[in-house]
């Protein structure tokens, strides 16, 4: 699929919700860190669906566990209990090096602090996931070129992050992470360095670019500022889902 | 994948040339201090090493190495000499002697007294004068370093004398030798003369230079040397063995070198896997992005054994390079003359950089294998 196919400029009209198929389906998903006494539990059964055309936002207070939700979603942790069903197939049936595979296939990400490699030109930077699935490097660079021409960075793209404010860091980081297609985008926070504007641009890239036919997009936020951005918005507090259905929402709501 | 790691390695200059030289310089402290070792080692065979034209070793059982024998009588000499297998047997003196010069100046010096007919024992390399010339009345021929001791730079010229034991000495020739252990002057005359030179013993007789008949094994013939007269022979090696064990044994210098060679090896390892370690730990963050984004154990371990071997690689060359031109550029140091780099200690250098750089890596494998890819999430 191409990227510029998903360029709808869509301010909002707000899509038919129930016509957007399950992507990932969290069910009863608990997760516990440490042993023991300082065994603590943090997901305390989670079910939540995460659909497919839409931009999903993950809000909810401090250390009520999104980032670990996201983490065991993404493939990056294994839930204590539970499982999580990605496009159809059981992450309890993914384990080791195909949950790895797994992952450089399916699952773009992008991180708070963009996790650049700070040597490599932003060119290079994307083309990274392609080069792990194993294409030629200038095969790969000249896919990286054209998304990077798609998140405005055409100009930059033989500078080094350490040239980029961070809003563009960031957007070089969208473009790595869209660059391999993948099915899945979990974003965390992806906006918290950034100013409000460089927060804005980010977000409506995210939304114009990520959000295709059948790749679902989930973003964890605290911002505020960007909760119109979302298709629907799942809240969390202290490790459970709050009001998981019902929290659906449409952004001109 | 291998060109990222590259990247990754190569992207920070300074922390690349860091690590390189951490590496460079640990090489250079041990393939430095092994190759100065071997080269001590060396010297306190010179002797054995500079007669090259006598395959056999000859001298009394009870001597420790080359410097403390207890001198033979002449009937050993004929006794060697009616061996079945010896087809000839030759005199050779050596012993310390105090040589003056005309200021009053005297030096502690070698002397090496030849035999008179054969000159078997005499240098190889002359610098000056003629072999020939040795057979004139008080003719001695001593090493370069010795003449440079008592006579200073400036052109070699002959016909310098000394005076050993109150008898005078003729400089007919200079020459190039193995330098001794002791920086000593090296003074070859012939055996009569050296007789003379030295202070009165009744046996002066130090060892019998010997050599096999055509065709035979001068590890048999030493064997039927010592059944038959009772005395120690050795071939060639044997001997420069036998005086290189006897320091090994007897002293303190392969301890001192070997705790210099373990510090090199520690500093080095210190250096070298601490700047790779530290390399690896900064980079920790990237190779859990890398990781999240579905790069396998596998990957990473051979993209960090890439980095390790680039680094190790290219500091290995630059260490034993320097190395080399120390060497190079020391040779007309006399206390370090004649010392190489042997192909022997640039292998174990290498053996040890190998050693440091797997070890280096494994420490910061470690870090990377058990890193939770979910960290890239955390701030
Ligand atoms: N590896 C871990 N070991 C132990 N406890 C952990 C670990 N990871 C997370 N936690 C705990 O789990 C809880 C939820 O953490 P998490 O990072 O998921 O919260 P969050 O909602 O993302 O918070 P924030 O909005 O501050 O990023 C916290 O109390 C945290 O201390
Ligand atoms: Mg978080």
């Amino acid at each position: 699929m191409m990227l510029q196919s998903a360029t709808i400029d869509t301010p909002a009209a707000a899509p038919v919700l129930s016509a957007n198929e399950i992507c990932v389906s969290c069910q009863s998903v608990v997760k516990e860190f440490g042993d023991g006494d300082s065994r603590i539990r943090v997901l305390h059964g989670i079910d939540a669906n995460i659909h497919g055309s839409e931009l999903t936002l993950l809000v909810g207070p401090s250390g009520c566990g999104k980032t670990t939700l996201i983490s065991i979603i993404a493939g990056l942790l294994y839930p204590t209990n539970g499982d999580v069903i990605l496009f159809g197939t059981p992450q309890s049936q993914l384990q080791g090096s195909r949950l790895v595979q797994f992952r450089a296939e399916n699952v773009g990400f992008v991180f708070q602090q963009y996790n650049l490699l700070p040597s490599l030109t932003a060119a290079e930077n994307v083309a990274i996931p392609l080069l792990i699935q194993g294409q030629s490097r200038p095969k790969a660079l000249l896919k990286a070129r054209e998304v990077l021409d798609a998140v405005g960075l055409g100009s930059r793209l033989n500078q080094l992050p350490s040239q980029l404010s961070g809003g563009q860091q960031q957007r070089v980081a969208i473009a790595r992470a869209l660059v391999h297609e993948p099915r899945l985008l979990v974003c965390d926070e992806p906006t918290a360095a950034l100013d409000g504007h460089s927060g804005q641009v980010v977000m409506d890239l995210l939304k114009r670019v990520a959000v295709q036919a059948g790749r679902a997009v989930i973003v964890v936020t605290h911002d505020s500022r960007v909760l119109t951005y979302g298709d629907r918005i799942l809240e969390m507090a202290d490790g459970r889902m709050a009001d998981a259905d019902s929290t659906q929402k449409s952004h001109n709501l | 994948m291998n060109w990222v790691a590259w990247k990754m390695l190569t992207g920070d200059r300074a922390k690349y040339l860091g690590t390189v030289f951490g590496v460079a310089f640990g090489v250079l402290l041990i393939s430095q201090q092994m190759a100065i070792f071997v080269g001590l080692m060396r010297r306190t065979a010179h002797a054995a090493i500079d007669v090259r034209d006598a395959s056999i070793w000859v001298m009394d059982p009870e001597g420790k190495n080359a410097d403390e024998v207890k001198p033979l009588s002449d009937s050993d000499l004929y006794r060697v000499r009616g061996v079945e297998g010896v087809d000839w047997a030759v005199r050779l003196y050596k012993s310390l002697a105090r040589a003056r010069i005309d200021n009053g100046e005297f030096r502690q010096s070698i002397l090496l007294g030849i035999d008179d007919h054969t000159l078997v024992g005499a240098p190889v390399r002359l610098v000056a004068g003629s072999l020939a010339d040795l057979r004139r009345p008080d003719a001695i021929i001593i090493d370069q370093p010795g003449y440079r001791l008592f006579w200073g730079t400036g052109p070699i010229e002959l016909g310098k004398t000394l005076e050993m034991n109150d008898h005078r000495a003729v400089v007919v020739g200079v020459c190039d030798t193995t330098p001794p252990f002791q920086t000593f002057p090296v003074i070859y005359t012939r055996y009569s003369q050296a007789l003379g030179f030295a202070p009165r013993e009744r046996n002066q007789l130090s060892f019998v230079l010997a050599h096999q008949k055509d065709g035979l094994d001068p590890q048999q013939v030493c064997q039927s040397i010592r059944s038959e007269t009772g005395l120690a022979a050795r071939t060639r090696p044997d001997m420069i063995w036998f005086v290189i064990k006897f320091y090994l044994e007897s002293t303190g210098i392969p301890v001192n070198f070997g705790i210099t060679i373990a510090l090199g090896f520690i500093v080095g390892t210190a250096i070298a896997g601490q700047t790779f370690y530290l390399f690896t730990l900064e980079n920790l963050k990237q190779f859990g992005a890398l990781k999240a984004m579905g790069v396998s154990n596998w990957r990473l371990v051979g993209m960090i054994l890439l980095q390790a071997t680039i680094v190790g690689c290219i500091g290995y060359g630059l260490g034993i390079g320097m190395t080399a031109v120390f060497f190079e550029s020391t040779q007309n140091v006399t206390a370090l003359m004649g010392f190489y780099l042997p192909w022997q200690v640039a292998g174990l250098a290498a053996g040890a950089v190998a050693l440091i750089i797997v070890l280096a890596s494994l420490i910061s494998l470690r870090k990377v294998l058990i890193l939770e890819p979910a960290v890239v999430f955390r701030g």
